[in-house]
């Protein structure tokens, strides 16, 4: 039988008490060569190449700290080399090469090889293999190893290859070592070739990563980095504040703009590749023209972000925010009311008799999701559209609009991290991808020759010919760009990326 | 006789458990959101839409993919979760002891508290000191776990800062655990700096889970107490002499106990499901913050198992209640 003598019930007491009273612990985490984040999601799998995880790209800031990627990406959203030195396509452009780094190492000392490299993009692109974008990389194929040169044969031209190698899912695993342990074993023990190596993990907790002292890119800032989970907004909203934890993201703009002026603290909130807008659904009262665009008109976007996120965002006119490939200023949408109800008018509608429809959007799952919703029927209302809004979860929302079934207009975020209008216009448009919501001929006749266009000035110049032709005809109502706060302690430097991805091992320095 | 008692609740049990499964299975599907749905790219075509749907083993006809579960979970295999890539029954295995440990202490706490504040109620019957104490209780009771949850944080974390927010444990402790019942299995190897540690993660969520049920408590069992001292054996205690205390605590609760008994049984089954809230806001990594990422993610095999286990656990409170009813009320064991 267990017995707990008096000593012993002592040193229980004490060893909480010393924790409970020890306000010292907070300013440790600070001071000392760890950096603690208060992180907005939890990582529920080591593989960034297969399921949900792979294509979240909040949790891509967690892998590219443990794992590096065939190119990386600075933070104004420029390419630069990563495991890949050099890269590039042949006259025809019908087989791509590649430059693989040297003298680099996994994090269990093996050597990183151009076999790697082969292998992650086999791996990738399995159909079945439970690899979300694998369309992309099973168009490479062929491999053929020469010393640190790998070339490939392409099944077809894909101007955006290049770039899919720093986004989702572009990530090199160790082929011996996967082989070695298999699926389980990795997930217990992963290795990479990135700046931290996992030091202990506990899913729903924390992930605590330790400094790679080989790492190719130079020593990591800090020895330790320990990311902690707390998807709830207000508990990153207390460890910040209370010290707990050195950085924090993604906190409400009230807080943010409280806490950026507190003593002891900083915060940067800059635009990342993150848009919202409404998807607008063809069919019903959304085949005519005049409501489309009626709804465009209506909205003020200025107004949303000046008081709904204070300030923090920029509003757009097309799904290309600024600093993306095709994006063009010269295109806007205005924000006319007179000419709202003008163009109701036409069609048969006024406030006395408005066009009616529905309006589904998410509650909480983006910053004023439905405030913004809520705003914006408001302004509807007062040109002539009566909109009910329907509330649904992400789920939803995603095998609604898979299925085509999304009610006239469906809020949504978008996230475009290469900054590639295939990635935004593109797949959001075209009515062959799973993700768009309007299906039309006369659009998709624009859209088709871009998708193979081997002429990168021409590619860019018809992307944004797609996007004054879809603001005209108001095919989609882009809102605004996101801005991401981060709130950090004022002995560190902050470098916020545009791709919003929190990297400790390049971003965050000591002061 | 108890025997019987308990053969018959577990028969009923696995029927439950069968409906469960059958509901839980069916509304998954019914309802919209399917977890390939969530992470399909936009360039996928429907032939990489088709292959996912294999890879995950979600192609097949309903009544087939039932079969399948149904005949993992007979030989123990849940399933592999989607988002997780690891077995549902390893994960829930990983998960269930932190809640295990949080509910049991909450419960303790509860225990306490709701019953030292009943006897205290009891003893200053027609006092200025019981309004307090029944205005305190309705305070306690009116307000739900989650509110208790972020008042905690306010007060122990911004203003007072002196108990850690999120987490089981400090990560930064080296700790090599056996088991993942860490408190336990700390206290029971003598690592008591470390069971300090575990304790002071696990203050402020166990607090707000035992404040609304310690509440509960208070209410029925003050009630029930006021009830039996007024009763004969009572009555004739106090002529021979005994002070009150004693009379509270020999005569009245043994009889009062009942009721509040059963009452706490089901309030635990509530505790355990207020654990997925409370542990999302301090990042606690139990079976509840477990569901919450399992049900965004539309994460088919972990919410099966998962709700599989609630009903289990529920099923084996309620079992465990009415033994202990039945034990201390022999009419009930007899009847």
């Amino acid at each position: 039988m267990f017995n707990v003598t008096r000593r012993q019930a002592l040193a229980a007491s004490g060893g909480l008490l010393t924790t409970l009273l020890a306000p010292q612990r907070f300013a440790a985490a600070a001071a000392g060569s760890t950096l603690n984040i208060a992180y907005n999601v939890n990582l529920p799998s080591f593989d960034p190449e297969i399921g949900p995880s792979s294509v979240n790209p909040t949790i891509q800031a967690i892998y590219r700290s443990v794992f590096d990627q065939y190119i990386g990406q600075k933070p104004n959203l420029s390419f630069e080399p990563g495991l890949l030195t050099g890269w590039g396509w042949n006259n025809d452009k019908s087989k791509i090469w590649m430059d693989v780094r040297q003298n680099v190492v996994w994090h269990d000392g093996s050597p990183f090889t151009p076999e790697d490299v082969v292998w992650s993009i086999q791996r990738e692109g399995k159909q079945g293999g439970g690899n979300p974008v694998s369309f992309i990389w099973a168009g490479i194929d062929n491999f053929k190893i020469d010393g640190k040169r790998i070339t490939a044969d392409v099944k077809q031209y894909d101007p955006v290859i290049f770039k899919w190698m720093a986004f989702l899912t572009g990530y090199v695993l160790p082929k011996a070592y996967y082989e070695k342990v298999g699926a389980d074993g990795f997930e217990k023990k992963p290795i990479g070739t990135g700046p931290y190596m996992v030091d202990a993990y506990e899913g729903n907790a924390y992930l605590r990563l330790k400094a790679n002292p080989k790492y190719w890119g130079g020593k990591p800032p800090f020895e330790t980095v320990v990311f902690k989970f707390v998807p709830d907004a207000t508990s990153r909203v207390a460890e910040i504040e209370s010290g707990s934890s050195d950085i924090t993201l993604e906190v409400p703009y009230e807080e943010y703009d409280r806490l950026r002026v507190k003593a002891g603290l900083k915060g940067e909130c800059h635009p990342v590749s993150d848009i919202a807008q409404i998807f607008i659904t063809n069919g019903g009262v959304m085949d005519d023209k005049n409501v489309r665009l009626a709804m465009c008109h209506a909205v003020d976007k200025v107004a949303i972000v000046k008081r709904l996120m204070r300030g923090y965002g920029t509003a757009i006119s097309t799904l290309e925010a600024p600093g993306y490939a095709a994006f063009d200023p010269s295109i806007k949408v205005t924000h006319d009311p007179a000419l709202a109800a003008k163009l109701l008018g036409a069609s048969g509608y006024s406030k006395a008799k408005p066009v009616k429809f529905t309006i589904q959007t998410t509650r909480g799952y983006k910053p004023k999701d439905y405030e913004m919703i809520q705003a914006i029927v408001g302004m509807w209302r007062n040109v002539g559209i009566e909109a009910n809004i329907e509330i649904y979860d992400i789920a939803k929302h995603f095998e609604l609009r898979m299925s085509h079934k999304l009610a006239p207009a469906a809020f949504y975020n978008w996230g475009n991290a290469i900054g590639d209008p295939t990635c935004s216009t593109g797949f959001a448009m075209f009515s062959k991808s799973p993700h768009s919501a309007w299906h039309s001929d006369d659009l998709d006749a624009k859209i088709g020759p871009l998708w193979g266009e081997k002429d990168e000035a021409k590619r860019i110049a018809g992307w944004k010919a797609v996007d004054r032709y879809i603001a005209e005809q108001g095919y989609i109502l882009p809102l605004l760009q996101y801005w991401q706060p981060i709130l950090y302690k004022s002995d560190l430097k902050v470098i916020p990326n545009g791709s919003g991805a929190l990297q400790p091992a390049t971003l965050v320095k000591k002061a | 006789m108890l025997l019987a008692i308990v053969l018959n609740r577990m028969a009923m049990a696995l029927v439950t458990l069968a409906g469960v499964a059958v509901v839980v299975f069916v509304l998954l599907r019914v309802v919209p959101g399917d977890p390939v749905s969530m992470m399909i790219s936009p360039g996928a075509t429907p032939a990489d839409i088709a292959a996912l749907k294999a890879h995950y083993g979600l192609d097949a006809p309903l009544l087939t993919q039932f079969g399948i579960w149904v005949k993992g979970i007979v030989t123990g295999d849940f399933g592999t979760s989607i988002t997780l890539h690891r077995s549902v029954t390893e994960i829930l295995a990983d998960r269930l002891p932190a809640t295990l440990e949080l509910a049991a202490l909450a419960l303790v706490v509860a225990v306490a508290l709701g019953g030292g504040v009943a006897v205290a109620g009891t003893l200053m019957s027609r006092t200025p000191g019981e309004a307090v104490i029944d205005g305190l209780n309705s305070i306690m009771l009116a307000v739900p776990d989650f509110i208790w949850a972020m008042a905690l944080v306010l007060l122990f974390v911004v203003a007072i800062p002196v108990l850690p927010l999120t987490g089981r444990i400090d990560p930064v402790l080296a700790v090599g655990f056996r088991t993942n019942f860490y408190l336990t299995e700390s206290i029971l190897t003598g690592r008591f700096a470390v069971a300090g540690n575990i304790l002071s993660h696990m203050v402020m969520p166990t607090v707000a889970l035992a404040l609304p049920l310690a509440a509960v408590i208070t209410r029925l069992l003050k009630q029930s107490l006021k009830e039996a001292m007024v009763q004969d054996y009572v009555l004739l205690a106090r002529i021979k002499g005994f002070r009150e205390l004693r009379l509270v605590l020999q005569e009245a609760l043994r009889n009062a106990v009942g009721p509040t008994l059963a009452l706490t049984g089901v309030q635990f089954t509530f505790l355990i499901g207020g654990t997925v809230i409370v542990e999302r806001i301090f990042s606690y990594p139990g079976i509840g913050n477990l569901a919450i990422d399992a049900v965004v993610n539309r994460d088919f095999p972990l919410i099966q198992g998962l709700v599989l286990l609630f009903g289990l656990i529920f099923i084996l409170i309620n079992i465990g209640v009415d033994l202990t009813v039945a034990t201390l009320n022999p009419r009930l064991r007899h009847a």
